[in-house]
């Protein structure tokens, strides 16, 4: 971050102003609050996880939710608290460091004194540090790790599977890595992989003619005398959720019954310490934690929950600790063991945000990072627009990013309505940063990137929004796939999460008139999972329409108004839309 | 991995056993039909039931239907049925939603474990029924699977 004085002098009154002076003077000073990353070693088996980094290689801004919404046993439980809620929940001080990490409150202006997060140079120096305390730790990558940035596309993940070897990733277990196709994961897995002695387990994927095993289900290793085993969990719907054509002869699904069946072999073959390394998403976690037993940790992503603390589940034999390590390169989870007498006596979890300021770029790494995107600078700092306003995804229902993608799929094509997938991953821009086509492609950048213009009746539409509505609010967690709730441009909307599928939309508009069953609308789209659909990629889509523009501001944001949640909800707040 | 076993199966048949016998000529397709005819053309679950001689099954947590909870592809739906009861003589499917909704029947002869493992198609998501046969009495159970248009996780 460059600044003169006086700009300092500002953002310390304004730090101090929003409760962020503690932490922020030093932060400013690219110093770590005392104490910070000074985490002792507890006991002695360890393991450190990063979780649906998204492929960003450089440190970014990635804004947490203000809208997260839990349903049946999950409201207002972990992971479903934003804001204050959350901080609340974990002790965290308001306006400091951590707050900053791990909600959106005074996003902007606490992001101007911490800097950016994540990024795989400074991410390196992090897991160094913490393995120089902790001789044999195992480094767990949870997946959605090859997809998400213009390089990974270009470089058919080859950019972050040479990172992840670099970085010291022992084990792995993939999502959006299968939108790469089948052929091109099993020559990472038996190439690259198998050469740097990475492990890519998943116990839930089996070939769709006889069910046998595509990866190896778990692997054994050794830590100060300690066996331990760790299990691997595919995304379960990979299949549904994205395409099936790019994976056509696996099967994946949750498959507890194999969980538990895996858990007892390893524990037959004399591991005292047994975790998980799941994509499943925090909620199905939760409930295969209470169904499969013998399991020490579940080690969580794929819902994008940065959350601090384990939450302890029980089931029929004991204890299971269920985590979640956010995205972007934002975090690394350190779990620390302490195994006596065959078993796990106590542990210490710590979730560390990355401060880029904070962390000293790893130069190695930070030289590969360099060397990988050298042919591609030109294209990736093309400027695009400059946004006035402050760009974001995340949340259930719509970001102001988002918006723009509808908007510009309803501008190019002509549409009455778009709609755009509620993808978890897509970094943030502050006001008056410029917008690359780097930074596009991080709301875009995928294999099946066509966008669409089809005519829709009424009823259509309605029956895909509760579709995938009910795949992001079923009251049963085995039944959610992850994602967020479609985005919708040009179609207003009530929505009642509690509902069930077939009656959670209501009331929807375009353009202030209700939208007739059978009336046909044109509707824009993107990301279609089917095979063979032909059309120009998002990215050249809304490039066209951001060089058009030049400058993003007022992005009006299409928020359906939500029934049936109450008032004081800890899954939200800060709703720009109307609640009841 | 059984490469062994898959080459040796691909090798041997390109179709099932059955459907061979079907084409040979060996079997007419109505003669493979465990139930009357009438069950399998049924357009709704209580006539279907009916057909089968099961109108009034009784709930039985003794049968386990082993099926995904959201389907990968509606066309292939793999369900696993196993019947603890004992004296099991048959089991029949349903997917309660289909236009025809008796998808299945199998009669199984003694002593035969009371287990059947299929793939059956799907329309959208309803109820997987199985049905079981024991002992001249009739028992049943479902499981929801659910048939989605995907897209949009992540």
């Amino acid at each position: 971050m460059h600044m003169n004085r006086r700009e300092f002098l500002q953002l310390l009154a304004v730090a101090a102003a929003s409760g962020m002076a503690l932490d922020s003077r030093s932060a400013l000073a690219g110093k770590a609050p005392a104490g910070f990353y000074d985490v002792p070693r507890h006991g002695n088996v360890s393991f450190l996880h990063f979780t649906d980094c998204h492929a960003q290689l450089l440190p970014v801004w990635f804004r947490e939710p203000n809208v997260n919404l839990g349903v049946g046993a999950a409201v207002g439980r972990v992971p479903h608290l934003v804001g204050q809620h959350l901080l609340k929940k974990f002790g965290i001080r308001p306006g400091s460091a951590e707050a900053h990490a791990f909600t959106y409150l005074d996003f902007t202006e606490a992001a101007k004194v911490y800097g950016k997060v994540g990024g795989f140079a400074h991410l390196k120096t992090l897991v160094d540090r913490m393995r120089a305390q902790r001789p044999g730790a195992l480094l767990l990558d949870g997946g959605d790790t090859w997809q998400g940035s213009a390089t990974s596309l270009w470089t058919d993940a080859q950019d972050m599977v040479d990172a992840c070897i670099k970085l010291g990733v022992n084990i792995m277990t993939p999502h959006w890595e299968a939108t790469f196709g089948a052929d091109r994961v099993m020559q990472i897995v038996n190439g690259d992989f198998a050469r740097a002695g990475v492990d890519f387990v998943a116990q839930n994927v089996v070939t769709n003619d006889f069910g046998d095993q595509v990866f190896k289900p778990y692997v054994m290793k050794e830590q100060n005398g300690v066996k331990i085993a760790v299990i691997g969990q595919a995304f379960p719907y990979t299949p549904i959720a994205n395409p099936r054509w790019m994976v056509p002869d696996w099967s994946f699904g949750i498959r507890d019954d194999g969980m538990q069946k895996w858990v007892d072999d390893a524990r037959a073959n004399g591991a005292q310490v047994v975790v998980v390394l799941s994509h499943n998403g925090m909620d199905v976690d939760l409930k295969m934690a209470s169904r499969v037993t013998g399991i020490d940790a579940i080690f969580g992503g794929h819902t994008h929950d940065g959350v601090p603390q384990p939450v302890q589940v029980k089931n029929a034999k004991g204890v299971t600790l269920v985590t979640n390590a956010g995205s972007n390169g934002k975090f690394l989870g350190v779990m620390d063991f302490d195994v006596r007498n065959k078993r796990v006596i106590s542990y210490k979890y710590r979730l560390l945000p990355v401060f880029s300021n904070l962390l000293p770029a790893d130069p190695d790494m930070a030289a590969f990072i360099q060397k990988v995107r050298a042919p591609y600078e030109a294209k990736l700092n093309e400027k695009l627009a400059v946004t006035d306003d402050f760009l974001y995804r995340r949340g259930n229902f719509n970001g102001t990013w988002d918006q723009v993608l509808v908007d510009a799929l309803m501008a190019v094509k002509g549409a009455d309505a778009a709609f755009s997938p509620g993808f978890r991953w897509g970094t943030t821009l502050l006001p008056g940063d410029p917008i690359t086509m780097e930074r596009l492609m991080d709301q875009t950048a995928i294999t099946y990137p066509e966008t669409t213009l089809n005519t829709m009746t009424g009823e259509t539409i309605k029956t895909i929004m509760e579709d995938v509505c009910d795949n992001l609010f079923n009251a049963d967690p085995y039944y959610q796939q992850g994602g967020d709730m479609v985005r919708v441009g040009g179609i207003e909307y009530t929505v009642n999460p509690n509902a069930t599928i077939g009656k959670r939309i209501t009331d929807m508009r375009i353009k202030g008139k209700p939208v007739e069953a059978d009336k046909t609308y044109k509707v824009a789209g993107w990301a279609p999972v089917g095979e063979g659909v032909e059309g120009e990629p998002i990215w050249d889509v809304v490039a066209a329409y951001l060089r058009d523009r030049k400058v993003i501001k007022g992005v009006k944001l299409n928020t359906p108004k939500i029934a049936g949640i109450g008032k004081s909800n800890p899954g939200i707040a800060d709703y720009s839309g109307e609640l009841s | 991995m059984n490469a062994l076993r898959r080459n040796v199966l691909k090798g041997a048949t390109g179709a099932g056993a059955v459907a061979v016998a079907v084409a040979a000529g060996l079997l007419k397709p109505t003669q493979v039909l465990a139930a009357p005819r009438s069950a399998f053309e049924a357009k709704n679950v209580a006539d279907a039931l009916s057909g089968l001689g099961a109108a009034g099954a009784a709930e039985s947590k003794d049968i386990t239907i082993k099926a995904p909870d959201i389907a990968e592809n509606g066309a292939v739906v793999p369900v696993e049925v196993t019947s603890a009861i004992a004296g099991t003589s048959s089991i029949a499917i349903l997917a309660e939603k289909n236009a025809t909704p008796l998808v299945a029947d199998f009669d199984l002869m003694g002593g035969t474990q009371g287990f059947i493992s299929t793939r059956i198609k799907m329309g959208q998501t309803a109820l997987v029924r199985a049905v079981v046969t024991a002992g001249g009495k009739n028992y049943t159970a479902t499981k929801e699977v659910k048939v989605t248009i995907g897209g949009c996780g992540g």
